[in-house]
């Protein structure tokens, strides 16, 4: 008997990508800036969006943020302490974050009070990269305890994404992280990547990070008005 | 591991499209896995053994096509496939480029039947 083909051609995440586009636009239409961070378990997500939750919120800003964990609510308590709204998505194991689960833990929400949309993403370099989740930006995080070749590790996400943060810059003497062959790491799997060096518990690189926000946001308004 | 949720998704994609098309016994799904795509090749193959059993496609085949990432070189004007994902810059000339033509790909492409097992394509 000779096999025969049938052909189908449909792409694997087809649903959870048209979800996300249609998440994008809901997003772009209340002028909500929609920020997917990704890293490594530990790299500083979170303490990273308590400073940058506190800051936007000191300076009018609207901010909110949706936490993946696999298991507990810690995060999500960490960053509801910056008084801005929050709300913890339990993956109940599954290693990322899918639309649908940001879809379902908007409900509630008014996208319209919103200037950004914080999600920060299950610690994993992983399996994040495969999944839109509506996002404008997304933001991989790589900390300067976790060794500079993590981009030649794991090239999917760190070419996914549209900045790279290097955090906890206060401890790369201690660690003697080598600035030259992360940069050019990072650089090699995704050329002209912008890339930021960030101290969360110094506050080092801060305001660049906070003005990097501003203009993407501001872009994305003149985009959406052209 | 994510590539169980990615198994799942393509038996399901395949399973439709057998019911679809009146096909009962599958003998194997083509994927296209692209280098970017962020799935790895064993794991999902593994996984798709778990989520094909109890279904039409348990006892299936996947049939991974892996696809290079492939850049286009401005320098060289052409483009070119790359030996790994580990630097986006061109084999020939060594510019760099993120202009990226093709690894992504994540896409069940056909199945496989056999041909006493005549679709009825009934719409
Ligand atoms: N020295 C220093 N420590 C930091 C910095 N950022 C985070 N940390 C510490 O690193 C540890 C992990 O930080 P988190 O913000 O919880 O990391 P995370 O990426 O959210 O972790 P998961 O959600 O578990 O993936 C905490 O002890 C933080 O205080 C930094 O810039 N400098
Ligand atoms: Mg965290
Ligand atoms: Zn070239």
């Amino acid at each position: 008997m000779q096999p025969r083909l049938l052909e189908i051609r449909k792409g694997v995440l087809d649903k959870n990508d048209q979800l996300a586009r249609r998440l994008r636009d809901r997003f772009s239409s209340a002028h909500t800036l929609a920020i997917n961070l990704v890293s490594s378990p530990g790299s500083g997500k979170t303490l990273l969006l308590e400073k940058t939750l506190a800051s936007l919120r000191s300076t009018g800003y609207r901010a909110a943020a949706l936490v993946g964990d696999l298991q507990t609510d810690n995060d999500a308590k960490r960053l509801a302490a910056s008084g801005v709204p929050v709300r913890q998505i339990t993956t109940a194991g599954n290693c990322h974050l899918e639309a649908q689960m940001i879809e379902d833990h908007l409900e509630g929400w008014t996208l319209n009070d919103l200037d950004f949309l914080f999600i920060e993403n299950v610690g994993n370099l992983v399996c994040p990269s495969s999944y839109d989740l509506g996002e404008h930006l997304r933001v991989v995080i790589l900390s300067v305890t976790e060794g500079e070749d993590k981009p030649l590790k794991y090239p999917p996400i760190f070419h996914s994404s549209d900045l790279a943060i290097i955090t906890k810059i206060d401890l790369a003497e201690a660690v003697e992280f080598n600035r030259a062959a992360a940069l050019a790491n990072i650089r090699a799997v995704r050329p002209e990547m912008p890339i930021l060096e960030v101290s969360a518990k110094t506050g080092v690189g801060m305001a660049e990070w906070l003005r990097f926000l501003l203009v993407q946001r501001a872009a994305a308004l003149m985009a959406i008005e052209n | 591991m994510h590539e169980l949720s990615i198994a799942h998704n393509v038996v399901e994609i395949a399973s439709h499209a057998a019911n679809e098309a009146g096909i009962n016994r599958i003998q194997a799904v083509h994927l296209k896995l692209g280098a970017l795509s962020g799935v790895e090749k064993d794991s999902l193959l593994f996984c798709y053994e778990i989520a094909a059993e109890g279904t039409r496609l348990q006892g299936s085949r996947l049939e991974i096509d892996e696809i290079p990432v492939a850049i286009y070189c401005p320098h060289c004007d052409d483009i070119l496939p790359l030996p790994g994902v580990q630097a986006l810059c061109c084999p020939r000339c060594g510019t760099s480029s993120a202009d990226i033509r093709q690894g992504y790909e994540l896409e069940v492409i056909s199945l496989e039947y056999e041909s006493s097992d005549e679709p009825e394509l009934s719409l």
